[in-house]
């Protein structure tokens, strides 16, 4: 702990350099809703506040204010903002407020105003800022990997400031630690489809597919990955339909009869985009079907539908639904 | 990795694992129970949970101090969630709380989070919608419309969002916030239509999800503002419906509730951010069927944007629920209902209103 942070707190009315200010309450009312059993603390640094933000007073001590009043409640946006202004007049060196937000975030990170905060600097240093941005977003996510607002802000750095060259390494190591991490497929697709370096989604898309192939293999129960290599083809089903390399993963999958729910849902979404499947996948699909439960269809995407109504119960309405739409197509 | 190494679960799988045990455990408890037990544990402890939403809205403890430039929140959440409860509000509870929404509007419009506090988005809205829940000429007439207009159009961005406050950041929650209130008032107009769609579709990511900003994670919570807004103004047939709704089913897991995000926890809340969305979207059914032939992309034409949200509401669902409504039950009344009161995330969690809230939005959902 700070050693500031032990000392213990001297009311503002007792301090001498506060002695002009004359405190503003809130405005309350009578009766109140929702009213909060204010700590003595945080009615006097907020009556503080109030004056001095009434009186737009961008001064040094009204900066330490907002120091203190965002250590009570850091989700207080007013204070942030008008702390922005503060620092803009004074002219105050930016360097300091990197620490604060990370002072702050240490406490708490899961805040809106943080984050703008810190965007709000970064903005301002540019590209000196460009290293030290990507280090704090890799401290935060180092700790919780799946942290939102690090990510956006990541992602805003990226974007705005540069730094993409190690990114799709970065990608790969968190996913090597964790290949369930959605947010590490997120920005895997931000790195593919917007880094000025790597030249694209199609530039990319064959080593991509390989690449998350293998970690369908790995796990095929894995939604993050099959989404993610859904991803590789937007807007391109003709694309998707053709690649045999995709449609043989399923049908691996399916003969090994574990996990089969993605496997059969891309199969099924592969033959509604017009892919024909051999009589090996009819094989497969047939294989998994308890004959007691599931009446036998003619058409294969019907049996992937009924199939996947009996191994997948919680979706059994949205199965029914697509086997219904599938009908309508035919019409 | 070498062969023989046993593959060591990683922290995404442990993680969930943990949480499937629990849940599982309570599931179990459950089946074991002979019937009358059964039927006493389904129960919505109704009255409990009237009891801590009055006390909430009467007085909060000094913890809520993080809460305090959310207050206009707390109360919505309270209100809203008595509303879905069937409770009624006395005259005096209901003067108190448009007296204090009213020093919490700013005189150049919007609300703030507590009295004296910036106008901002997020808070105006939950400010309009507990003054229109509550109805009536003096909480309706308590919202300065004409100085609204003009905060939303000070929000608007270039980029055809909004931002959350003057200076504050842009998002796909503050474009839900601004439409659906200048929507519920009245004062939706071209200019503040203009582009938002486009932003909202640079915000369905690759899974189907809409997401925070263009870029970033499809989640539960911006997936509901986005279509909820694009419903709002008219252009829901610009998403790829058939890609949100496959990612939406999938948020459903065998916990019973829905989680927020792909490969992420179940949390109660995310009952009303995903359910709801199935609600959207059973009223959006023939749409999803063109698209289900037509590529994506339709024409918009000329509308008259102050009727769609209202006339959407009440238009006919069209089609089944595409989620499992019973589950989702099972799930809020058996691992996130508090027996003395108020609804939680998850087991091993605690109470809170705003799970409480939207708990109970979504088993209203789960009911229809
Ligand atoms: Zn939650």
């Amino acid at each position: 702990m700070d050693s500031d942070e032990e000392q213990e707190w001297v009311p503002l009315k007792n301090r001498p350099e506060w002695s002009d200010v004359v405190p503003v309450e809130q405005d309350d009312g009578p009766n109140p809703v929702v009213p909060i059993a204010y700590k003595e603390e945080f009615t006097e640094t907020m009556n503080y506040f109030r004056a001095l933000y009434r009186a737009d007073e961008r001064s040094p001590r009204a900066l330490q204010l907002t120091t203190e009043a965002i250590k009570l409640n850091s989700g207080n946006y007013t204070v942030w903002h008008f702390r922005r202004l503060i620092l803009k007049a004074l002219s105050a060196d930016l360097q300091n407020e990197l620490d604060f937000t990370e002072d702050i975030a240490r406490a708490n990170s899961k805040n809106y105003q943080l984050w703008h905060h810190r965007r709000w600097v970064a903005e301002i240093l540019g590209t000196n800022a460009t290293t030290q941005e990507l280090e704090f977003t890799k401290k935060i996510l180092s700790h919780d990997a799946k942290h939102y607002h690090a990510w956006s802000h990541r992602q805003w750095v990226l974007q705005e400031l540069g730094g993409w060259e190690d990114e799709l390494d970065y990608c790969h190591e968190l996913l090597e630690e964790d290949v369930f991490n959605n947010s590490a497929w997120n920005q895997r697709n931000f790195v593919i489809t917007r880094s000025p370096f790597l030249g694209g989604l199609k530039a990319m898309r064959e080593s991509e597919v390989s690449y998350t192939l293998k970690a369908i293999v790995a796990h095929p129960e894995n939604e993050s990955s099959w989404r993610y290599l859904r991803g590789l083809y937007k807007n391109d089903n003709q694309s998707w339909m053709k690649n045999t390399q995709i449609s043989s993963v399923c049908l691996k999958i399916l003969i090994a009869k574990t996990d089969c729910i993605f496997a059969l849902s891309t199969l099924l979404d592969l033959i509604c985009h017009g892919f024909q499947a051999s009589q090996e996948f009819r094989d497969a699909v047939d294989a998994l079907r308890n004959s007691d439960l599931e009446q036998a269809e003619s058409d294969l995407a019907k049996t992937i539908c009924s199939l996947l109504e009996t191994v997948d119960p919680i979706r059994v309405n949205y199965w029914k639904w697509r086997k219904s739409m599938l009908c309508q197509d035919a019409n | 990795m070498e062969a023989s190494e046993v593959p060591v679960a990683t922290v995404t799988q442990r993680s969930q694992k943990s949480v499937e045990s629990q849940v599982g455990r309570i599931y179990e408890g459950f089946a074991k129970l002979p019937p009358d037990a059964q039927f006493r544990m389904l129960e919505l402890k109704r009255e409990n949970h009237i009891d801590y939403l009055k006390g909430g809205l009467r007085q909060l403890p000094s913890s809520f101090c993080i809460l305090d430039a959310l207050r206009p929140w707390v109360c919505f959440w309270n209100l809203h969630s008595l509303a879905l409860l069937g409770e009624s509000f006395d005259a005096q509870l209901q003067n108190n709380i448009v007296d204090f929404l009213c020093r919490c509007q700013d005189p150049n419009g919007g609300y703030g989070g507590g009295p004296g506090q910036m106008p901002h988005l997020a808070t105006t809205y939950a400010a309009v919608c507990s003054l229109v829940t509550l109805g009536g000429h003096k909480a309706l007439s308590s919202i300065n419309r004409s100085e609204m207009c003009m905060f939303l159009r000070q929000m608007k961005h270039p980029s055809g969002g909004f931002r959350i406050h003057d200076g504050g950041e842009i998002d796909v929650r503050a474009c839900y916030a601004a439409i659906s209130v200048a929507s519920i008032l009245n004062i939706l107009d071209d200019e503040l239509v203009q582009n938002v769609g486009n932003y909202i579709l640079s915000c369905q990511t690759y899974e189907g999800g809409i997401s925070a900003e263009p870029g970033t994670e499809a989640h539960g919570g911006y997936t509901f503002c986005g279509v909820a807004t694009m419903i709002m103004i008219n252009q829901v047939n610009q998403l790829d419906l058939p890609r949100l709704i496959d990612w939406l089913v999938f948020q459903q897991g065998k916990e019973c509730g829905f989680k927020g995000r792909t490969n992420k926890l179940v949390d109660c809340c995310y009952s009303f951010w995903q359910g709801g969305t199935f609600a959207l979207l059973q009223r959006a059914c023939s749409t999803i069927d063109q698209q289900l032939v037509i590529p994506v992309g339709g024409n918009t034409f000329e509308v008259n944007f102050n009727d769609i949200g209202h006339n959407f509401v009440k238009r006919r669902v069209e089609m089944e629920p595409l989620f499992d409504g019973r589950a989702l039950q099972l799930y809020l009344l058996l691992c996130s209902q508090e027996e003395n009161g108020g609804l939680k995330d998850k087991p091993g969690k605690s109470r809170d209103f705003y799970h409480t809230c939207y708990a109970l939005s979504g088993l209203s959902v789960s009911l229809y």
